[in-house]
């Protein structure tokens, strides 16, 4: 029984969209904040995790070009990388990488540092992106943050793709940050709603 | 012999509904965005699940009646 695709299933075109948009002109990249709030926003408001249920055009991406190319050993996850410890971990370092990037953001809003047209993967190597930088009508910050944050896409995007390979198609969904987060939420969430 | 049926980890679900998307008898609920839960009226142990979720957290064991 094949089950009948709804309009959402079909989200993994917004997040390959966003992928290609950013290599060309970098301001795009503004629109990820989207794919950072409505996960939020749906766990604080409804508490659940409906965003990675249904709507995360990432994990679609993921099982999608595994099923069509057959990237992914289908191994198990190891043991480690499942466990709360690495999880929230990987989640209080994604946020200090996070906050990090925002701080060189406000720098550059204040004048102290200059633009780096440049894509940081994996929070080492950089990247020349000057093709994706026109110029922007507002201040330069803008740019650096539209750089930041792609550049926190892009790594997410190739860690997940190197999880693909090694495990499972969606073994991304393991330790993403934003499902831990939202997980989190949920749970006290739950607590709360239960002690009332 | 008891019918298999999907059995979660509890603990150890992320909550990532990736067994939800490749049940084909919408067994697998995510309600509070905590862990899947399985309907046992409705699952009927294809193993689906449990070959899609990316923690390899989903058995398949025989239900005691």
């Amino acid at each position: 029984m094949k089950q009948k695709k709804k309009w959402y299933d079909f989200l993994w075109i917004f997040s390959l969209t966003y992928l290609i948009l950013g290599f060309f002109n970098i301001l795009f990249a503004w629109l990820g904040l989207l794919c950072f709030f409505i996960p939020l926003i749906i766990a604080i408001a409804k508490g659940n995790k409906a965003y990675c249920n249904k709507y995360c055009g990432r994990g679609q991406l993921f099982s999608l070009i595994e099923g069509r190319f057959g990237l992914s050993r289908r191994k198990d996850i190891p043991k480690w990388m499942k466990s709360k410890y690495f999880r929230y971990g990987f989640l209080i370092f994604f946020f200090l990488m996070f906050f990090l990037m925002l701080w060189n953001t406000y720098l550059v809003f204040a004048g102290t540092k200059s633009l780096s047209t440049a894509v940081t993967l994996l929070w080492t190597f950089k990247l020349p992106w000057h093709q994706a930088y026109h110029g922007t009508v507002f201040s330069e910050g803008v740019a650096q943050f539209a750089f930041g944050f792609y550049s926190v896409m892009l790594t997410s995007t190739v860690l997940g793709f190197l999880t693909m390979v090694l495990f499972k198609p969606r073994s991304w969904c393991v330790y993403c940050p934003m499902g831990t987060m939202t997980q989190l939420i949920c749970k006290a969430r739950n607590v709360t709603s239960s002690q009332k | 012999m008891g019918k298999r049926k999907a059995v979660v980890s509890l603990r150890e679900c992320v909550a990532c509904g990736c067994c939800m998307k490749v049940c084909p008898r919408g067994a697998i609920s995510i309600p509070k965005g905590i862990h899947a839960e399985i309907n046992e009226e409705l699952c009927v142990g294809c193993g689906k699940c449990a070959k899609e979720c990316p923690a390899g957290i989903i058995t398949l064991e025989v239900a005691e009646q």
